[in-house]
């Protein structure tokens, strides 16, 4: 019979499910196939690089670690000797404006992206990412670090910060550099950040306040992300677009537009954004900027999840949506 | 080494970093937290959710030295010591009294992410809930539940008030004291505290790790096998192969055809197949033996699908071929049925293979003993056949060994195969310790059986009336490696491939074939689900076809009583089809009274909603000839409580509390007088397998009329004792009235024993007889009948598709346990569902790609419909009290009622699932162009 512990108060336990006594565990030390062997917690972004610089094994940061313990677990991953994680280091998980960008670590949980008041002001498409990004628990733990490193052309929050035109600001042996976002990505999952050597510290994103423009309207900046997934297999989306724009009555003053995947690398359709930049926002317009965006967009084929003529088919729809919505959000009181 | 501090439900630690720990490890393996549980170990799940600084984590990818100087808290942490006894939280109550509880593994993740959400925003609403346990997965898919128990604890903390109890669940109309009202189940509370104990949950001293070297080629003959390196290891303690087999090499459930180890010079058929097994000192070293296993192989063609299967000069898998078995149904004549219709129909259907992705991946300990027996501690839903499948292998009596059955985190037919057990047997035996073979969630998807991958060919023939006349199915069924419960499970699907409906003239004939996939088994719904998704589709092109409303088209053809099925069976009663389809077809039309008309959406033009319907029926039992018994012990003990015994599988159905409601009803008892042990061959009488939807009707009735000899007993005893005649004695409230004189139970039990009487009884109950296919007569004992609307909501633009409702009504006789069988049908729908939309284990020239969960999707509480479920009761006179089964029907007209009202709302006909937004957005913009 199933012995009880403590009785409950409001229902019995009558099952018995036979069970046995449970012997005092003994983990046997020496010979593992441990997914690492050493942790750091660094508190300096100098500490860290200098412990991936030291390491007597190869060594990696992580941050959130979910992607990078899975990898290591299923074997996706070469074997890792020291884990420097990036969790402990203040610079890295600080979420604050500084002068005219807002800073944002890249060791900040994506929930607390999600949720950040300065973030849900200044980048609502990143905002709207975050919230997207894998699961509430994985968000807990998850990076925007992270999520930018897998050079994944389509991951959300990479999509978002692309339209955003943030700078990333990156750590290595010789020092600290900002580099425009863009020019983080080499190829599908091919980052131009050295991970044995170099760390995402964190992101800036440069945020205009309203302000009269020569013609005294009034410049409002706005951003939106949205996505269209599908329910099986692999849990990323088949297309994602996101828009930051500045308007200016009935004009668009200034407009970023990224695709995920538009190629190889996150994508800005530079072509669209300059069939709409100094137009007033006419179906025109629109027309011209989709024809501008499926003439530069490089849709390909990804077996299970979506045909490139499946994806040509509803960015139309969706860059209309997220478009559509940072307008109306960038409208005047 | 560094130092981990931290703090776990108010206690304080300071322990060694070991290399390479995560927290969930630190708290299950060091702390002995065992309520914190893994079910994929790749942040899919979210059994393993715990809080740290007080929000939710995946421990299981979390670094335990990250949790430094951290503040975790487990669902150990949550139920409070008031005085003398432990409180529940107001979650942990509200997830018993709501029924959110079924199989349990899932449920200390699920409280975990409620209780962060909480904490959060005391008054979340559903939106709130259903973004929060986004990703807390919960197979038994009891999602509505789970969800009102979230949102009546809330009310609770908010107001101090006690947890709000459910009011939607009527009780049976069939009730009587016990059953047919609701009742909480037994393991609830241990569930809901995290003490319940699966079999990952135990330990022994001395145990060792095991684990298994894998083919991983899809066909061929193993060369070469060197296990020297591995055998060198140091902490490796034994590597056994094929030739270290003591007696028959092979095992299965019906054909021994499944090789425990592929032998050198034998062939491989399948990924999973095993080459050598390891028993090491601990897991880590387990996996560093296999990986240093060389194993070669002369590659042979791989067989794909069962059509190439049964092409001419194709290689052939077994020695008598790779046609496991040809089934054919044949009544009336078809020529003349077709040469009567006025309408012919014709069209080809294809399901993919699934996976039951239970949360508890498969877990075995085998523990030998000092007198040479061996016990296995398992979650199986066929102990007594585990103990014959391992004896066998032994060489050994099969009373030498013992299951003991655990606890189980879902199976859904997953779980008859036999996976560890005779591994574990095998090390244990040979290394004289304990041995633990624990499945990670890729092992478990690539070797257990699946659910058939299937091409299902209908045609029919039907009069202008609407009357069908003729129906012709031709199936194709991929049975995978090794038979399993393959033929039975296709013959199901083609007996059932017509459809409930009463027809003239029909003729089925399928091919269950062997192919180089990963095997294919029991599965809920049993090949029904398959061949339901064929017919209900054609039912709809038929109506569509004849311009005849299609709820009618079904009404006057379903089966009723007086019909006679494909098999030949005359249904004598308890046949509640039309009044299934009666009460949906008016639920559904209460919110649209032309429910299968498209309505497009005002926001937004390219939304479509519609309804869609369909129709299923299943039987209950094994049928087919085969004996279908169950044994029950009942015994009163010295305190008045009373134990029900029966090897018969609970894996979260609710089969053990079924059983208690039983004996309290024939003793008149409160049901928290009667204890139920479950699942040990050495204790409890065989129930046979937990599968057909049975247990309800056999082991039910096992236990109830063991319940009722006891009850004779007592009574004869009493009467002698007395001196007066049996039939004056009285049970009632508790209590047995004697000719004036109210005797407790306990009173009887020191009456009886001092007579020298044990009140103990076993039963072995046998369902009535069953006749064979092509026998004609009754094949089956009972059918269970359902029926289903969904309504859909469709993107025109991008082929999305979501179920916004599903109406749900299910013959079941009798509701036994009405709570219950309320989590039996959300989670059958939600099954359906998943069916419908998301699930396909994908498998490419023999070589599986699904082998994680991030790649098999199963739904959440997001896909989650509002869920109506209408309770039907059509009493079948030999069942307890009238009960049949529902575990099977409920999940099977799901997947067409989605895809009918996909078609209803768009004009597209889904004919191969899972359902592909892209194929309908295609053919929408295909068709605009033209």
């Amino acid at each position: 019979m199933s012995g009880k512990s403590p009785p409950y108060s409001t229902t019995d336990s009558g099952v018995g499910i036979a069970k046995h006594p449970i012997e005092k565990c003994r983990r046997m030390k020496g010979h593992h196939m441990n997914l690492w062997q050493e942790y750091k917690r660094p508190t300096s972004v100098a500490e860290a690089v200098q412990a991936l610089a030291s390491a007597p094994g190869p060594a990696l940061p992580i941050a959130g670690g979910t992607d990078l313990i899975l990898d290591l677990r299923q074997g996706n991953h070469l074997p890792i000797h020291t884990l420097i994680d990036l969790t402990f280091i203040p610079e890295m998980s600080a979420l604050e404006m500084r002068g005219d960008s807002l800073y944002i670590g890249a060791a900040v949980p994506v929930s607390r992206v999600a949720r950040d008041p300065l973030v849900g002001a200044h980048a609502q498409a990143l905002t709207e990412a975050a919230n997207l990004i894998a699961g509430p628990q994985v968000r807990n733990t998850a990076t925007l670090g992270g999520n930018v490193a897998h050079a994944l052309p389509a991951a959300d929050g990479t999509i978002a910060l692309t339209a955003l035109d943030a700078i990333a600001e990156v750590a290595g042996a010789s020092g600290t550099r900002k580099m425009p976002f863009t020019s983080l990505f080499l190829g599908p999952g091919k980052s131009a950040i050295d991970k044995t050597k170099e760390i995402i510290v964190g992101f800036h994103i440069p945020v205009k306040t309203s302000e009269v423009s020569e013609t005294s309207e009034v410049l409002r900046a706005s951003s939106c992300f949205k996505r269209i997934m599908r329910p099986q297999g692999v849990a990323l989306p088949i297309l994602n677009c996101a828009v930051w724009l500045e308007r200016s009555g009935e004009v668009v003053n200034d407009i970023h537009i990224a695709i995920g995947p538009g190629g190889p690398v996150p994508f800005r359709t530079t072509d669209a954004e300059s069939a709409l930049r100094g137009q007033p926002l006419t179906d025109a317009a629109l027309t011209r900027a989709l024809d501008a965006l499926l003439a530069q967009a490089k849709f390909r084929d990804s077996a299970r999840r979506a045909s490139a003529d499946y994806r040509r088919h509803i960015v139309v729809g969706l860059f209309k949506d997220v478009l559509e919505t940072a307008w109306k959000r960038a409208e005047q009181d | 080494m560094s130092k981990i501090n931290l703090t776990v439900n108010d206690q304080q630690y300071s322990l060694e970093a070991i290399p390479g720990e995560t927290l969930s490890t630190l708290l299950r393996e060091r702390l002995r937290l065992i309520g914190t549980k893994i079910g994929c170990e790749e942040a899919e799940c979210g059994a393993c959710t715990v809080l740290v600084d007080g929000e939710p984590m995946m421990s299981c990818v979390y670094p335990a030295e990250r949790a430094d100087g951290k503040t975790i808290v487990t669902i150990e942490g949550l139920a409070q010591r008031v005085h003398e006894e432990m409180k529940l939280h107001p979650l942990q109550e509200a997830f018993v009294e709501h029924g959110a509880v079924q199989c349990g593994f899932c449920i200390p993740g699920q409280i975990m992410t409620a209780y962060a959400l909480l904490k959060r925003n005391p008054n979340p609403n559903s939106d709130d809930i259903r973004f929060a346990l986004k990703d807390t997965l919960c197979r038994c898919a009891g999602y509505p539940s789970i969800e009102n128990a979230i949102l009546a604890a809330a009310q609770a903390l908010r107001t101090g008030e006690p947890v709000k109890k459910p009011t939607h669940i009527p009780n049976s109309a069939h009730s009587h004291k016990t059953v047919g009202h609701s009742h909480l189940r037994p393991e609830a509370v241990e569930k809901v505290t995290g003490e319940a104990v699966y079999t990952d949950d135990l330990k022994f001293d001395g145990m060792l790790y095991a684990k298994v070297k894998r083919a991983m080629i899809p066909h061929g003959f193993l060369k070469r096998l060197n296990i020297s390196k591995a055998k060198a290891l140091q902490g490796v303690i034994a590597v056994l192969t094929a030739e270290d087999i003591p007696a028959e090499k092979n095992h299965g459930l019906v054909i021994f055809d499944w090789p425990v180890m592929v032998g050198l010079g034998e062939r491989v058929r399948y990924v999973g197949d095993a080459l050598a097994i390891v028993a090491a000192e601990t897991q880590e070293i387990a996996e560093t033996a296999i990986s240093l296993i060389e194993a070669e192989f002369d590659l042979q063609p791989i067989i794909a699908n069962p059509v190439q299967a049964r092409e001419a000069g194709v290689p052939q898998i077994h020695e008598n071929g790779n046609l496991l078995k040809h089934i054919k149904v044949r009544k009336g004549d078809m020529d003349k049925g077709f040469a009567e219709a006025d309408v012919v129909l014709e069209h080809t259907f294809h399901t993919p293979t699934t996976d039951h992705a239970f949360m508890e991946p498969e877990c075995s300990i085998g523990v030998p003993l000092p007198d040479g027996r061996m016990e296995i501690y398992v979650g199986s839903q066929i102990p007594y056949q585990d103990r014959t499948q391992v004896a066998r292998v032994m060489g050994w009596p099969e009373e030498r060994v013992r299951i003991v059955g655990q606890l189980m985190g879902g199976g859904f037919g997953g779980k008859e195969d036999v996976m560890g057990q005779i591994h574990v047997a095998m090390l244990a035996n040979v290394t004289q310790r304990p041995v633990k073979l624990l499945f990670d969630r890729r092992d478990s998807l690539i070797v257990h059986p699946k659910r058939h991958a299937t091409q299902i060919r209908v045609k029919v023939g039907a009069k202008k009336d609407g009357r069908i006349v003729a129906m012709e199915t031709e199936l194709y069924g991929d049975t995978g490696a090794y038979a399993s419960l393959g033929e039975k499970v296709m013959t199901r699907a083609t007996t059932h491939s017509a459809g409930p409906y009463d027809i003239e003239h029909v003729r089925a004939d399928c091919y269950a074939m062997y192919t180089n996939n990963p095997p294919a088994g029991a599965f809920r719904g049993f090949g029904v689900t398959q061949s339901a998704f064929a017919v209900e589709s054609m039912m709809d092109m038929l109506a569509e076809k004849l311009g005849i409303e299609r709820v009618e088209l079904r009404r006057m053809n379903a089966l009723h009583v007086g019909s006679v099925t494909n098999t030949g069976q005359v249904l004598n009663e308890s046949v509640g089809l039309t009044e299934c389809i009666d009460k949906v077809d008016a639920e559904m039309r209460k919110h649209n009274p032309r429910p299968f008309d498209p309505i497009a959406d005002e926001a937004d033009l390219n939304i479509v909603r519609a309804w869609g319907l369909a129709a299923a029926y299943k039987n209950t039992g094994l049928g087919g000839g085969a004996p279908d018994i169950s044994g029950a012990d009942v015994e009163l003990y010295a305190d008045g409580t009373f134990q029900v015994r029966s090897s018969a599988a609970e894996l979260g159905q609710g089969l053990v509390t079924v059983m208690r409601l039983i004996v309290a009803e024939e003793m008149s008892i409160p049901p928290e007088q009667v204890h139920v042990l479950v699942m040990d061959t050495d204790l409890t009488p065989n129930g046979g397998p937990t599968t057909a939807s049975r247990q309800t009707f056999v082991t039910g009735n096992a236990s109830r009329y063991a319940a009722k000899t006891l009850r004779d007993q007592i009574s004869a005893s009493m009467a002698e004792k007395f001196d007066v005649r049996p039939e004056q004695i009285r049970f009632e409230n508790g209590t047995v009235h004697v000719n004036g004189h109210s005797l407790s139970y306990a009173d009887v039990y020191k009456e009886m024993t001092a007579l020298g009487q044990q009140p103990r009884v076993r039963y072995e109950y046998e369902a009535p007889k069953t006749k064979p296919l092509g026998e004609g007569g009754d094949m089956h004992f009972a059918f269970s009948f359902a029926t289903q609307a969904a309504e859909v909501k469709v993107n025109k633009l991008t082929g999305e598709v979501r179920v916004l409702r599903v109406i749900a009504a299910n013959d079941v006789g009798m509701a036994v346990n009405p709570l219950g069988l309320q989590g039996q049908v959300e989670g059958g729908v939600m099954m359906g569902l998943g069916n419908c939309l998301t699930e396909e284990f994908i498998v490419e020239n023999g070589n599986v790609v699904t082998d994680h969960l991030a790649r098999y999707r199963v739904p959440g509480i997001m896909l989650t419909p509002e869920i109506t479920s209408i309770i039907v009761e059509h009493p079948i006179s030999a069942g307890p009290y009238g009960a049949k089964g529902v575990g099977e029907v409920s999940s099977i007209p799901t997947t067409p009622a989605i895809t009918n009202a996909i078609y209803n709302a768009v004009g597209v006909r889904i004919d191969k699932l899972p359902v592909d937004q892209e194929m309908i957005a295609r053919e929408l913009w295909e068709r605009e162009g033209k």
